[in-house]
């Protein structure tokens, strides 16, 4: 019974790697008042890039490198739709979530069925990212919450005509936070398939973008409250390949994690109304002069 | 020189036409340039789109055969995104609708076609519709984010289906694949000569943009519709309530889904299996996008799109590019199309300064 907890915990964490870290992003694009719906795309983005640069250079390094770069210039693309263009950021979003399938699976085309180079375990079992991106959760919290840069990035996705009126730049600080956040999702990409898994498949992140979206809601866009989180819902996918050997039909414990996140949001909906931290001004493009 | 940026007051229908058709047009040069990177000739690959999707009676019969779905699930998502609901998940709420139709089907089959197929029908609006609502009261009773939960709802219904087809409505004479049996003759739709359109599924489609045309411009939930989407804080002074217009559209909006599950499962597949649409209800928000949410031009759009789902089948069987390559020209189309928003929300003016 023991082995069997530790077991499911040991995948848990895992599991939920990708996802810690592409919360991670998503709650630095959002908190900067920039709606990025297109987790899914930069994840794919990422998880291609990171394979395919993998398999050329032979460096899980350089390719997880890619990765970053890559999404962070999807991150730069939205940004320009969001905070130059100043058009709807869902539909903005959705368009990447496109474009990324799209590129994804044309760039995947000569990978697949290839197994590739897999990031070995250092620690207890668990390769060197799962610390380092607990790390970076502990990082990001102490930047938005005890300095004056996270200061700066939460007043411009609260009330960006203050902060304007205080000096700060908004469209910069917006810009660098949707990068940034980019950047993170497609390391969350590049965590599937170089150590999660060792391998590239059409659309393999099969809706852990979406999943790490309401997980943002459920952190109420707190870095610290994405580590929970990201577990819990690794635990649910963790759970799905120990119940399928009980005759549970594997499409009704597919279903899971959806179902999960359906639950997760009206819970955190209801349990935390009013301050559950939402920046005030998600979603709205900022204009001088308008209110 | 200098280039200035102003706002634009509410730019004509000309503009907004000349800006769109330009908009949509400039996406097929980047998608030219994204293929040849990709070592594929670009101007080979849009004649071979072109030619699948319109270059012969066959080909054009396909593409008004995928235009069904896609005319049906975008008219409902331009109501829905007009009211300011995103609804994503057309794409579950087909499927539900074909799952709904398909057990009218299975245990009714025998009816004389007369009846059994509009039960169906209506099945498969119930399906779609009820898959819709579910969103909608979590978004009114918990104000949980509709773009999540109704995505969540395309993956639990493509489960839902699987589990079916895999289980309890496994064909006996399939040959171990995941099908249904095959239905009843009398519940096939039928179709128009010797092509696959099935007509009666068309004519529906057509009839129900117009009228939601007219619903939206001439009757008052029309009228409080788009009051509740362009203006949330005027329909609040003005007594509306949100979510009772947010439950109606959605129940439209899901319900014309629903129905596009039918018409495939009644019309094409006559039965039910995986893999009936290819992403109709994704493409479908693009199509809704480019019309301008308006019902009328939507349906032009879906033939257009009908076209590129066509072709992008072709690019799969003749070019061996993957099934996902539409999703890059659906990705580019809308990216393009938000672009040209702001040419139409705001003025460039190039100055040339004055010479001292």
């Amino acid at each position: 019974m023991i082995d069997l907890v530790i077991s499911v915990l040991r995948a848990a964490i895992r599991a939920g790697s990708p996802l810690l870290v592409g919360t991670l992003g998503e709650i630095y694009t959002e908190r900067s008042g920039v709606l990025n719906l297109g987790v899914e795309g930069v994840m794919l983005m990422g998880a291609v890039t990171a394979f395919a640069v993998t398999q050329t250079t032979g460096s899980i390094a350089v390719g997880i490198l890619a990765a970053i770069i890559v999404g962070g210039l999807m991150g730069l693309l939205h940004g320009f739709m969001s905070v130059t263009l100043k058009v709807n950021q869902y539909v903005a979003g959705l368009s990447l979530v496109m474009v990324g399938s799209g590129i994804s699976s044309l760039i995947g085309l000569g990978y697949i069925g290839i197994r590739g180079k897999k990031l070995r375990p250092v620690f207890l079992g668990f390769d060197i990212l799962v610390y380092l991106f607990i790390a970076l959760a502990m990082v990001l919290w102490f930047i938005l919450y005890r300095t004056r840069i996270g200061i700066e990035i939460r007043s411009v996705g609260e009330n960006p005509a203050a902060a304007d009126a205080m000096g700060i730049n908004v469209n910069k600080t917006r810009y660098l936070c949707t990068v940034l956040g980019g950047a993170l999702i497609g390391l969350a990409g590049a965590y599937l398939s170089t150590a999660y898994l060792s391998s590239w498949t059409d659309n393999m992140t099969s809706g852990r973008g979406w999943i790490i979206l309401a997980l943002t809601i459920f952190a109420s866009w707190n870095p610290r409250g994405a580590v929970l989180g990201a577990w819990i819902f690794g635990g649910v996918e963790a759970l799905q390949y120990r119940l399928q050997p009980l005759g549970i039909s594997p499409s009704f414990l597919g279903m899971l994690p959806f179902i999960a996140t359906i639950i997760i949001l009206v819970v955190s909906g209801r349990f935390s109304k009013g301050s559950r931290g939402v920046p005030e001004a998600l979603g709205k493009p900022y204009r001088r002069g308008e209110r | 020189m200098r280039i200035k940026v102003e706002p634009r007051a509410d730019p004509t229908w000309k503009l907004t036409l000349a800006v769109t058709v330009f908009s949509a047009l400039i996406a097929l040069p980047i998608i030219a340039v994204i293929f040849w990177g990709f070592q594929v000739n670009p101007i080979e690959a849009y004649s071979v789109i072109f030619e699948g999707a319109f270059g012969d009676w066959y080909g054009f019969s396909e593409t008004l055969t995928k235009a069904i779905p896609l005319m049906l699930c975008a008219i409902g998502l331009s109501v829905a995104f007009q009211t300011g609901f995103y609804n994503i998940g057309a794409e579950g709420q087909l499927l539900m609708g074909a799952i709904f139709s398909t057990y009218v089907a299975l245990q009714w089959g025998e009816l004389p076609s007369i009846i059994i197929i509009p039960l169906m029908l209506v099945a498969g609006f119930i399906g779609g519709g009820l898959w819709g609502l579910i969103p909608t009261y979590l978004r009114v009773r918990f104000e949980t984010n509709e773009v999540i939960t109704t995505l969540m709802m395309n993956y639990i219904a493509s489960k839902t289906l699987e589990f079916l087809v895999y289980g309890p409505w496994k064909g006996a004479d399939e040959w171990g694949f995941p099908y249904t049996s095959k239905f009843n003759v009398n519940t096939w739709i039928p179709t128009w000569g010797f092509t696959r359109i099935h007509t009666p599924t068309l004519v529906f489609a057509v009839l129900s943009g117009i009228a939601l045309f007219f619903v939206l411009t001439r009757t008052k939930i029309g009228f409080e519709t788009r009051i509740v989407g362009k203006n949330p804080e005027a329909a609040r002074y003005l007594g509306i309530s949100y979510q009772r217009i947010f439950m109606i559209v959605m129940l439209i909006s899901g319900g014309l889904a629903g129905i596009a599950g039918f018409g495939e499962v009644a019309g094409i597949q006559h039965r039910l299996r995986p893999g009936i649409s290819p992403g109709y209800g994704f493409t479908a928000i693009i199509v809704a996008w480019l019309g301008r949410l308006h019902p009328i031009s939507t349906m032009l759009v879906a033939v257009l799109f009908g076209g590129l789902l066509v072709g992008g089948e072709m690019l799969q069987i003749r070019l061996g590019l993957p099934a996902a390559t539409i999703q890059l020209f659906n990705g580019v189309f809308l990216l393009t199309i938000l672009s040209g928003e702001y040419l139409l929300r705001n003025k460039i003016i190039i100055e040339r300064e004055a010479r001292q």
